[in-house]
């Protein structure tokens, strides 16, 4: 495909690194040539110096041949006037980042009059994954397939746990669990699950469950803590508005520490139910106060990286069971992971992440396409949820019998209401909704995890 | 320092340049020419050592500038290193070194020769077909070459290779990925090629088409008769002087021309190259006529050829212009150093260069005149960024030296100074003939072999522009 990518930000960069990989052809435009020059150093990509929403710089890049057409910049409205421009000029799908919630609110209105394909917004959909991390609390990570009906969840295998020591089988066989184990990271090296994999302390779990198999999962193997009622939340940004919005019907009682009076206000009178401190939240006493060491969970919302990672490590240590960090920069993932703060969530990379999955499912119209995709360790393992069209060479085959490339799991299969997680003797048939777990990045059409 | 993809890659160049040996081993198969052995055991040396580099899979495929630097210099030494093996081996040039030379001289599209014209119109044609193939090889580059083929490095990190190789102040992409844009620019360039080839071949023997062909698209400019091109007819000597001016024009135009926007595609640079032709053509022919050395006609023919084979840095001769007047020689003297448009086959400091350090001049006399005064250098109503221009600038100065560096050493064979001179200045600047001993029916042949390595030094920092060659000696390069 060829794609145009307005805006060399984080976003911007990280798109232009991903869309290459995966073979597409990227034009990167930005005003600032330093900024365009630090994308094409690293990709390869045509980079052009210039106001991305005028015409002529937008011709310049190739608008009339292109597919699609990425508006990452910093200003929503320089990011709506690119794609209302670049519709003008060719028939290009569009997709803008729009941060501002005033504008958010009208994303379906922006959606159909303006004919965007997407409009993306990286607070609030980071937010939206935060409070799925916060309903469940063992999870550091929580995606959802098909629809919702089952999810996949991440999670840090708690110390003296009963399953230490148990192979993969034992499990499965012991607990009577419908669910799938796909993969275990130990020590920066991801392993795809097999049935003689034995688990050891420390390793981060994945696992394809319908949510009500995995909450009796974790019932069974004992981990506590699985429900949260109050949360304590530093800093009051968009993500914390949005946070509040998506909280404000459930039984979680949220709790906002912010410095700024005047957003303070806004906020409260805005979500009267939350409770609003004003407050620095690098004071120690004022945590204490606000009960950092009994709190469900403590998620810090700051502008600051670090300060974000400080104060986790704070709660940490005072005793609270859950944090999720905010973090903007995505290249320390595993020093995050050393001090086990692996809950976090990188507004960019979800951006990234949402964009990058559309991409996938447009470029295959036919045949089985990426309905949805998910990284499970960043550029290692990814989950992918398909769509099974007719003419597929795998409909009918009992999955023992398919040869399948090496590490490629078959983790669950959606058919009508009923989800299977597929052992030995399922098929999958026409219609169907399948997730595959696999160290092969990329995979546009179910086929290719044949060998 | 990513030591295991230099390797690789050097590897891979290897058993290109095997590739690359079949042509003369077809040529010399045409002729029954019993020097094909001498192909097949280079071709057997390098097809083996590029086997030997290529077992290892490097840990990773990133390399940064200095790994791209590395690469392009050291490949095209090594090329140059075994494309004279096959030379020395055939005993047509007495020392290794010679050998060296007249590659280096082909790859770099230089043309100088050691050997007089008459001992060239005698070497056996799979020889003087694999010193015209070089040129067209060392024309478009040989890395960029490869990145049709092969995806050499990941990631958009393959421009630290063309960016060393291509030249040119600024290079740019012609599409967003690296190999489709080294395809664009081989696509123009073999088209360029067959469609000069199909309108000498009515004109002229097969053989002597296909070399002439080689040499122009590649501005190299070896040819293959004593009495170089002046023995073919007005029709050829035309036909090769437009194509002489087509491959020194940046081939970005014609990628512009193919899509259809002819305004993007005449640049100012490209509008600048073509006025000093036409003005060098005009001054020479006044010159000519007037000082009674030529009729109009013939003038007018014979400067256009030798004009534009000057300024596209080819060297091909029909005229020895070394009995011009003092005026005319100082004119292509003078082209000498201007050279081709950037982006193309041609060498010289580029006609980009020189409109940017003309508009820093004029720049720098507006700043005396009013000193608060802010402005930005532009073409083609786009800023020139303030780094370019100073590249430019150094570029400039490093030429400099090392042009009164070569001069010194030269210097101390004994020679003129005017054949010092322009013995340097046709080196360095990739065109073929100087004036005096190197004029254009002499050769280099009677430099001594320390000169003659300086002058191998100078074809390849003409050709890879300065930086590359110096930065792969510089200690700093290799210090952890």
């Amino acid at each position: 495909m060829k794609i145009i990518i307005i805006g060399c930000g984080r976003v911007g960069r990280t798109l232009a690194q991903s869309l290459t990989d995966d073979g597409n052809e990227v034009t990167v435009i930005d005003a600032d040539p330093d900024k365009v020059k630090r994308v094409t150093a690293r990709c390869d990509v045509m980079g052009i110096t210039g106001n991305g929403a005028t015409h002529t710089v937008q011709r310049e890049a190739g608008i009339e041949t292109a597919d699609l057409m990425i508006a990452v910049t910093s200003s929503d409205e320089l990011n709506l006037l690119c794609c209302l421009v670049a519709k003008k000029e060719s028939d290009c799908q569009t997709i803008a980042r729009v941060k501002n919630p005033e504008y958010s609110e009208d994303a379906p209105y922006l959606k159909d009059e303006l004919g965007l394909a997407m409009v993306i917004n990286p607070e609030y959909e980071s937010a939206e994954e935060i409070a799925r991390l916060l309903r469940f609390p063992l999870a550091t990570k929580i995606e959802p397939f098909a629809k919702g009906k089952i999810e996949l969840i991440k999670f840090r295998l708690p110390k003296g746990n009963e399953i230490i020591g148990m192979s993969v089988k034992e499990v499965i066989q012991k607990y009577n669990s419908d669910l799938l184990i796909c993969t275990i990271e130990r020590e920066e090296e991801s392993y795809i699950a097999n049935g003689d994999f034995v688990f050891e302390e420390k390793d981060i779990i994945s696992i394809v469950a319908t949510p009500k198999n995995a909450y009796e999962f974790f019932d069974n193997i004992k981990c506590k803590g699985h429900t949260i009622k109050n949360t304590l939340i530093v800093g009051g940004g968009v993500i914390t508005h949005y946070l509040c919005e998506i909280l404000e019907k459930s039984h979680i009682s949220l709790t906002v520490i912010e410095k700024d009076l005047k957003r303070c206000e806004e906020l409260s009178s805005r979500w009267p139910k939350v409770k609003v401190i004003h407050g620095d939240s690098a004071d120690h006493d004022l945590l204490l106060e606000e009960g950092v060491d009994s709190c469900g969970a403590f998620v810090s919302l700051s502008d600051l990286d670090e300060e974000n990672v400080l104060l986790s490590l704070f709660a940490k240590g005072e005793g609270c069971q859950k944090t999720v960090t905010k973090v903007n920069r995505t290249d320390y993932d595993g020093l995050l992971s050393q001090l086990e703060l692996e809950e976090s969530v990188c507004p960019r990379s979800i951006t990234s992440d949402r964009i990058l999955r559309y991409v996938r499912a447009t470029e295959n119209a036919v045949g089985s396409n990426v309905e949805t995709l998910y990284n499970i360790i960043p550029g290692e393992v990814e989950a992918a949820e398909f769509i099974v069209r007719e003419n597929s060479p795998i409909v009918g085959i009992p999955l023992s019998k398919l040869k399948f490339k090496k590490d490629v799991l078959i983790s669950a299969i959606t058919r009508g209401k009923e989800t299977i997680v597929p052992r030995g003797n399922n098929t999958i048939e026409v219609g169907d909704y399948v997730v595959i777990v696999s160290k092969h990045i990329g995979l546009c059409d179910i086929a290719e995890v044949l060998r | 320092m990513n030591y295991r993809i230099i390797k690789r890659t050097l590897g891979w160049l290897l058993l290109f340049e095997t590739a690359f040996f079949c042509v003369p081993i077809v040529t010399a198969l045409v002729y029954g020419e019993k020097e094909i052995y001498h192909f097949l055991f280079t071709m057997a040396g390098t097809a083996l050592l590029g086997g030997l580099c290529l077992i290892g899979k490097p840990k990773d495929d990133k390399i940064f500038a200095k790994e791209g630097i590395v690469i392009t210099a050291s490949s095209w030494i090594l090329l140059s290193l075994f494309g004279a093996i096959p030379l020395y081996t055939t005993g047509g040039y007495p020392t290794y070194i010679d050998a060296l030379f007249e590659t280096v001289s082909g790859f770099t599209t230089t043309g100088s020769s050691v050997l007089s014209s008459d001992v060239v119109a005698s070497l056996p044609k799979c020889i003087l077909m694999w010193r015209s193939f070089t040129h067209w090889i060392g024309g478009m580059g040989v890395l960029v070459f490869i990145m049709v083929f092969l995806p050499l490095c990941g990631g958009g990190r393959n421009m630290n290779i063309m960016k060393a190789e291509s030249p040119g102040p600024s290079v740019g992409k012609l599409l967003p990925k690296m190999r489709s844009t080294a395809r664009v620019l081989y696509l123009i360039y073999t088209s360029l090629t067959v469609l000069e080839f199909v309108m000498l071949v009515f004109d002229m023997p097969v053989f002597d088409a296909i070399n002439a062909s080689f040499a122009t698209a590649g501005t190299g400019g070896f040819s293959i008769r004593a009495d170089g091109f002046a023995g073919y007819s007005s029709y050829s000597q035309i036909v090769v002087t437009v194509f002489m001016v087509l491959f020194s024009v940046n081939f970005a135009s014609y990628f512009f021309i193919l899509c259809g926007k002819w305004k993007e595609a005449f640049t100012t640079e490209v509008r600048t190259f073509l006025i000093i032709v036409l003005s060098a053509i005009t001054l020479i022919t006044l010159n000519l006529t007037l000082s009674n050395v030529l009729v109009v006609g013939e003038a007018i023919k014979h400067s256009a050829f030798s004009v534009s084979s000057i300024i596209s840095t080819t060297g091909f001769v029909t005229e020895n212009f070394d009995m011009w007047p003092a005026f005319s020689k100082t004119v292509l003297v003078l082209c000498m150093f201007i050279g081709a448009c950037a982006g193309s086959t041609g060498g010289g400091i580029k006609v980009s260069r020189l409109v940017i350090m003309f508009k820093g001049v004029r720049h720098e006399t507006q700043r005396l005149l009013h000193p608060k005064q802010i402005k930005k250098i532009t073409m083609d109503g786009k800023v020139v960024e303030h780094e370019t221009v100073r590249s430019v600038n150094n570029y400039l100065i490093a030429f400099i030296f090392i042009f009164v560096l070569s001069l010194l050493v030269i210097s101390l064979d004994g020679q003129d100074l005017v054949t010092n001179f322009t013995a340097v200045s046709a080196t360095i600047n990739n065109i073929g003939p100087g004036l005096g001993v190197v004029g254009p029916v002499g050769n280099f042949g009677d430099f001594s072999i320390l000169s003659k390595v300086v002058f191998i030094f100078d074809m390849l920092i003409g050709r890879l522009e300065i930086f590359p060659m110096i930065l792969l000696f510089a200690p700093s390069t290799w210090r952890k």
